[in-house]
């Protein structure tokens, strides 16, 4: 940590104490939390961009992926649901994968006229072979009291177990996307992550056996305690009572740094764990490839193989972030999934942080999420402002107040440009 | 038995809609493609140019009927077209002017001209939101049907009506215009010869004393007006959402990708096989089926490939069987 660090550090604590100060130690929290969990997305796409030079646009889909854990991890199961579906579903996934294998076997083994005709073939065969056992298996685990479940249901384990799962899960898919779509030129990878972000995001909307589709989980299981429970614990009021609060908003306030407390952990461990990974020979090898992929080719590095490993492991941290989100909202809601939240804003956290540095994507994190609420309140403010002088009912005015909604993306965007001219290697440059 | 039936139900929910999307997305894919040429980046602003395009020629439309003008049995945005057109232009230009030109002076990679164009992507986000808000809207006011399905019935005695909507007529007409204008400027005049030399070769188109700020204006110019129209046409087709723009860059990239990046001809073949392959995929044949098969049978599933909600996954499967087996497109594109 050089000085530079320690000071942007402050300022953002800065920033969350004066929220305390000014809005109330609740709001402060919740922007502290959720900029630990941004500051862990960062830490994810900081991999990717900033020791390979991979430009993921498909990061919503990893972390959509990571919330789909908690939901299967944690809730209850629905009683008889597996056994409605269950064993069709498993069936119907065994097909799928072993066209998918056979297929991919054709393509390698067999030559000319065989491959044309048996690849088709497979995918399509396999494709109705699947539906033939996916549909059954879907309609009667859907048919299982669909007001309140409807879903396959989880297995009823401690939450904490599904941050690892759904890193598992983010890293399953970006195996499968980075075994095609790297090694290509940069743009495509791009290009093809946009494309596996939308489909994993439209998997979770319409799949309702799985998640419940748009009709969302609500009451995930938390790693902390409930509020109400505080509140009626004679002990906790009694505590809350000494430093003058009021049992309600101390319970608020005490589940919140609960939550602080458990990102935080996972936050310095991960950075711990990158930091040493950026100064091991690994780490030196992989930023020879980014600067020369030629050369460090020539050097007898694979570089392919590379990319892959460090597109997996930074795909796996942004699903730790996403079963991290999904556990401190409680509910699991596919349709808040949007490419320019969860997608480009982390681009700019990034970028702004300082891509290569493991530190300057936690600072971008955090100031970047700061921003990101702080910039439609100051918007409003400044909307009025701007309107005072303006006759009341004006057409005007009023667009003007409306638009102040709007501030948001164009802030960002402007944030974003200016960074990349003046100041390209961010707040806190790599070294 | 009723193959005519059979083919009036083919037209009317697949070959119409699929032709009208698929002018929409060559439109939309030649202005990706050019770009890419000239200035050798995937633009990710491209789907917001279009949203910005069409809000400043809604606007205009709502000028126009305002002041009572109309060209009915015409949607009036046609006429507010070239005021759209000159806005946008004006926007991408001083776009390029005061972020895009830095780095190309720089020579940056491609991959940092994406980013810029992220950025780019937010703050047109930002401005079309602010200029025209996220509301959904319609401003289709022209003649809705140039054959509607109850008439069509009438007239034919058959028992599956087909409508043809004007919009999808006004689309493919445009888009058949606006091709041949461009492939006419592409080949015929002394400046599309000099953008295609300097998307060949662009030390030697340098050497030869081609001017390399113009080519890159009329370029923008060029790619606004495209997206412009292609927008426009979109949202009479079926309407504007500022959002639905964004979720059209998959599909446009994926066009562009398929005919081979860089290669005009390509984008416009591209932009129709995925329009086709996703509206036949995730169309229910169960209709269709039905006339071909035997008398008084029904089949007995929908026979429907993929759900409409994973149309995305078409062009995303076709997307990458490409770049799998032919990187450089169907037609010879660029590949690095």
């Amino acid at each position: 940590m050089t000085q530079r660090n320690i000071l942007m550090f402050a300022a953002v604590l800065g920033l969350v104490l004066f929220e305390g100060f000014t809005g109330g130690w609740n709001t402060a929290l919740g922007i502290l939390n959720m900029g630990l969990i941004s500051a862990v997305l960062a830490l994810g796409v900081n991999m990717q961009w900033g020791y390979a030079g991979l430009f993921n646009t498909g990061i919503v889909g990893f972390v959509a992926l990571g919330g789909l854990a908690p939901v299967l991890i944690a809730l209850p199961p629905t009683p008889g649901a597996f056994n409605a579906g269950g064993l069709g579903l498993i069936l119907a996934f065994a097909v799928a994968a072993g066209a998918v294998a056979l297929a991919v076997v054709i393509n390698r083994r067999a030559r000319g006229a065989v491959r044309l005709l048996a690849l088709p073939v497979v995918m399509v065969a396999g494709f109705f072979a699947y539906r033939a056992l996916f549909d059954p298996a879907v309609a009667a685990i859907e048919a299982i009291n669909p007001s309140a479940a409807g879903n396959i249901g989880g297995l009823g384990l401690p939450i904490l177990l599904a941050w690892p799962v759904g890193a598992l899960f983010a890293a399953g898919a970006a195996w499968v996307i980075g075994k095609t779509a790297l090694g290509l030129r940069s743009d495509y990878l791009a290009i093809a992550t946009l494309g596996i972000g939308e489909i994993i995001v439209a998997v979770l909307k319409n799949e309702d056996w799985l998640a419940r589709g748009v009709k969302n989980v609500n009451a995930i299981p938390r790693p902390v305690p409930y509020e109400v429970d505080l509140q009626s614990s004679p002990a906790f009021v009694e505590r809350a009572a000494s430093f003058g609060l009021d049992p309600v908003t101390a319970s608020t306030i005490a589940v919140k740094l609960a939550y602080t407390g458990l990102f935080l952990a996972v936050l310095l461990a991960l950075v711990w764990l990158s930091e040493r990974a950026l100064k091991s020979p690994w780490g030196r090898m992989m930023r020879a490839i980014r600067d020369n992929e030629t050369a460090a080719a020539a050097m007898g590095k694979n570089v392919t193989r590379r990319h892959l490993q460090i597109f997996i492991i930074g795909s796996a941290v942004c699903g730790l972030a996403g079963a991290m989100l999904i556990t401190l909202d409680g509910q699991m809601t596919p349709g808040s999934y949007n490419p320019l939240r969860f997608t480009f804003l982390v681009w700019v956290m990034v970028i702004v942080g300082g891509s290569g540095n493991n530190w300057g994507a936690v600072l971008g994190g955090m100031l970047i999420w700061y921003l990101w609420i702080k910039v439609e309140p100051w918007g409003h403010g400044l909307m009025g402002l701007i309107t005072a002088g303006m006759a009341d009912g004006s057409a005007i005015k009023a667009h003007l107040l409306e638009s102040a909604a709007h501030m948001r993306l164009m802030t960002m965007g402007v944030i974003l440009l200016l960074v990349l001219r003046f100041a390209p290697k961010g707040l806190l440059p790599e070294k | 038995m009723d193959i005519l039936n059979a083919l009036v139900a083919l037209l009317n929910f697949v070959i119409i809609p699929a032709s009208s999307y698929g002018a929409q997305l060559a439109l939309g894919a030649l202005g990706v493609t050019l770009i890419y040429g000239i200035l050798r980046f995937s633009n990710f602003a491209h789907g917001d140019t279009m949203a910005f395009g069409t809000g400043v020629t809604i606007l205009g439309t709502w000028g126009l009927q305002a002041m009572g003008v109309s060209i009915a049995p015409l949607p009036t945005a046609l006429l507010a077209l070239p005021f759209g057109i000159a806005v946008t232009a004006l926007l991408v230009l001083g776009t390029d002017r005061a972020v895009y030109r830095f780095y190309r002076k720089k020579k940056s990679d491609p991959v940092i001209l994406v980013m810029v164009s992220v950025g780019v992507m937010f703050i047109m986000n930002g401005i079309t939101r602010f200029v025209i808000g996220v509301d959904e809207i319609q401003f289709d006011d022209g003649e809705r049907f140039l054959i509607s399905a109850k008439a069509f019935k009438e007239a034919t005695g058959l028992a599956e009506g087909l409508s043809l909507r004007s919009t999808q007529v006004i689309t493919v007409v445009t888009a058949v215009l606006v091709v041949w204008a461009l492939f006419w400027f592409l080949n015929s005049t002394r400046t599309g010869k000099s953008m295609r030399a300097f998307s060949d070769n662009e030390d030697l188109a340098l050497l030869s004393g081609i001017n390399p700020e113009r080519v890159v204006a009329v370029t923008w110019i060029i790619a606004a007006g495209l997206a412009t129209i292609a927008g426009t046409l979109y949202g009479l087709d079926k309407s504007f959402k500022a959002f639905n723009y964004f979720q059209l860059l998959l599909p446009i990239f994926a066009a562009a990708i398929v005919g081979g990046l860089g290669n005009p001809l390509g984008a416009i073949a591209g932009g129709f096989i995925i329009a086709f392959s996703e509206v036949s995929v995730t169309y229910a044949f169960k209709k269709v089926a039905g006339y071909l098969g035997p008398e008084g049978w029904q089949p007995d599933s929908m026979l429907q490939l993929l759900g409409t909600e994973y149309k995305f996954a078409v062009s995303f499967a076709i997307l990458i069987i490409v770049l799998l087996f032919k990187p450089t497109g169907l037609f010879k594109g660029k590949s690095v």
